[in-house]
């Protein structure tokens, strides 16, 4: 036990920010619904971070070969120990296989537009918190995985990526045929349609929201004056855009298409803040079309889990 | 049937659809839209983008706006013929590439666009350049610049050491920065520098560059 506990710690330290962050996380990770669920539990010792319940063993390796996306052999090597069990360490390579990690609060937009894709991917994932108070997102082991000191940034077991939108999109390719399969399209018309989208999410929705975001919900708790002419100057923006949705919604009952899709995920961390946090909600819900969307969207389990775990956080 | 697409030589956004196509070798109509008669805020425009914004793409029944996602489509449809623009063999470069794009979109363009509207667009608009609006972009751009600079030490391009969307996408911008005082914060950078010269000088951007022609600059 001590071994394996010295070899993920090996493991581990390769890791800049993983090393600088094992302090204790709790997660639980849903794999398979309740199926197969994978508990990775709270340990007080310092680099062991994965403990799978007995009685799961069995599952989590079925799980394993059938998706067939990981468990390399080449990852068995630095388990040549002999008192160690066979069965132990292709358990302990599973668990490890499975295991997103993605950095930054809950609380975030940007984090949570990742962890609304995990989850509509059913792929299970860790949250690793980066205390933005104390300013870790400024700190050297941070900075090498996301240079600009921003959040979100993600870690698997084979890259490490940044930029919110791509990371939705790595995610949704590698796992295209988990959960919610067409949630990036299936097709490359598909996919072009919900770029187009995301892309507007992106340069059209997302300033004038962001700006509204943080003028009425966060300035406040921040003690940050507001300013009253980027909140007209950006309501107006975003009227204008939403016109161009209500249109839009009037034709399609999603953006892309008749589907949910990662073009309407995309709008949900920003929204969500909108309608609840700000007195701009009317802006959604007086636009017919636009606040039948809204409800349908925000609605999803994918999107109410990511709100309870920005509430518990 | 070739692609058509509806904007207009000079604009970046256009220029970075154009550069793909080039790249990607595929046979392609530009369809001119006058934006100084406001074409594309006409309805006959509109229909293909409600945005109002150039360019937008037909192919046979799909039309597409945003450029990145027309340059993202074009890439996919075409990955076997051309230069492979996507690194679609393989998943991991693949996301790279997509980080590289995201970047641009997201840090470089709000930091580049003010500086290329303020000392080239104003003007044509009989307006002064606002010197403050110029100031604050180059200080913005110049800090994504030094990430840019720290990247391009370890790799020769900004997904890694093959030549990508990722940089095809900077390329309309930074061609009218260059033209601009501010393109300072490309020379003060070597590596940044040397990727500029590298990618500019591809046949397929010189080819769409001289057509980028800004009130005679």
């Amino acid at each position: 036990m001590l071994r394996y506990v010295t070899d993920k710690k090996q493991l581990l330290l390769q890791n800049p920010a993983v090393k600088m962050k094992f302090q204790a996380v709790t997660l639980k990770v849903r794999q398979r619904s309740s199926r197969c669920p994978l508990k990775i539990v709270e340990s007080k010792a310092k680099y062991r971070l994965i403990d799978l319940p007995e009685e799961h063993y069995q599952k989590a390796n079925k799980v394993v070969d059938i998706d067939g996306v990981f468990g390399e052999d080449g990852d068995r090597k630095e388990d040549n120990n002999e008192d160690i069990p066979e069965d132990y360490k292709r358990i302990k390579h599973s668990a490890l296989a499975i295991l997103q990690w993605v950095y930054g609060p809950p609380l975030s937009t940007a984090v949570s537009r990742v962890l609304a894709t995990l989850l509509e991917k059913d792929v299970p994932f860790q949250i690793i918190p980066v205390d933005m108070s104390k300013g870790e997102h400024k700190k050297p082991d941070y900075l090498k995985i996301q240079p600009f000191g921003q959040v979100p940034a993600f870690q698997d077991e084979s890259i490490s990526l940044f930029e919110s939108r791509s990371i939705c999109r790595y995610v949704c390719e590698k796992y295209a045929d988990k959960g919610n399969k067409g949630l990036y399209g299936t097709n490359p018309l598909e996919k072009a349609s919900i770029d187009q989208w995301v892309e507007a999410e992106g340069q059209s929705f997302g300033p004038p929201s962001g700006a509204l975001v943080f003028q009425l919900a966060f300035a406040p708790r921040m003690n940050i004056p507001q300013d009253q002419g980027a909140i007209k100057q950006n309501e107006e923006k975003l009227q204008k855009v939403l016109d161009i949705y209500e249109r839009r919604l009037g034709e399609s009952r999603f953006l892309a298409g008749d589907e949910f899709t990662f073009a309407d995920l995309s709008h949900l961390p920003n929204g969500d803040y909108l309608v609840n946090a700000t007195d701009k909600g009317h802006l959604f819900t007086s636009r017919e079309n636009v606040g039948r969307w809204w409800n349908e969207i925000s609605d999803r389990e994918s999107w109410k889990k990511v709100v309870e775990m920005r509430k518990s956080s | 049937m070739a692609l058509k697409l509806y904007g207009t030589a000079m604009s970046t956004c256009t220029s970075r659809v154009l550069t793909c196509f080039h790249e990607k070798s595929v046979d392609f109509e530009l369809v001119p839209v006058d934006l100084f008669a406001g074409e594309h805020k006409q309805p006959p425009f509109l229909v293909k983008n409600p945005f109002g914004q150039i360019p937008a793409l037909e192919d046979g029944d799909l039309t597409l706006f945003e450029s990145r996602a027309i340059t993202s489509y074009v890439a996919e449809k075409f990955k076997g013929t051309g230069y492979d623009l996507i690194r679609h063999e393989n998943l991991n470069e693949a996301a790279l590439v997509k980080v590289w794009m995201e970047v641009e979109s997201h840090q470089y363009n709000p930091a580049i666009a003010p500086i290329v509207y303020q000392s080239l667009v104003a003007p044509l608009q009989g307006k002064s350049p606002d010197q403050s609006i110029i100031d604050a972009s180059v200080e913005k751009l110049g800090k994504v610049l030094d990430v840019y600079e720290a990247r391009l030490t370890g790799t020769r391009y900004l997904a890694g050491d093959f030549y990508s969307l990722a940089d095809l996408h900077h390329l309309p911008y930074t061609y009218y920065l260059m033209k601009t005082p501010a393109a300072s914060v490309v020379h003060e950078r070597p590596h940044v520098k040397a990727w500029w010269e590298d990618i500019s000088s591809r046949p397929a951007f010189k080819k769409v560059a001289e057509g980028m022609k800004f009130g005679g600059k």
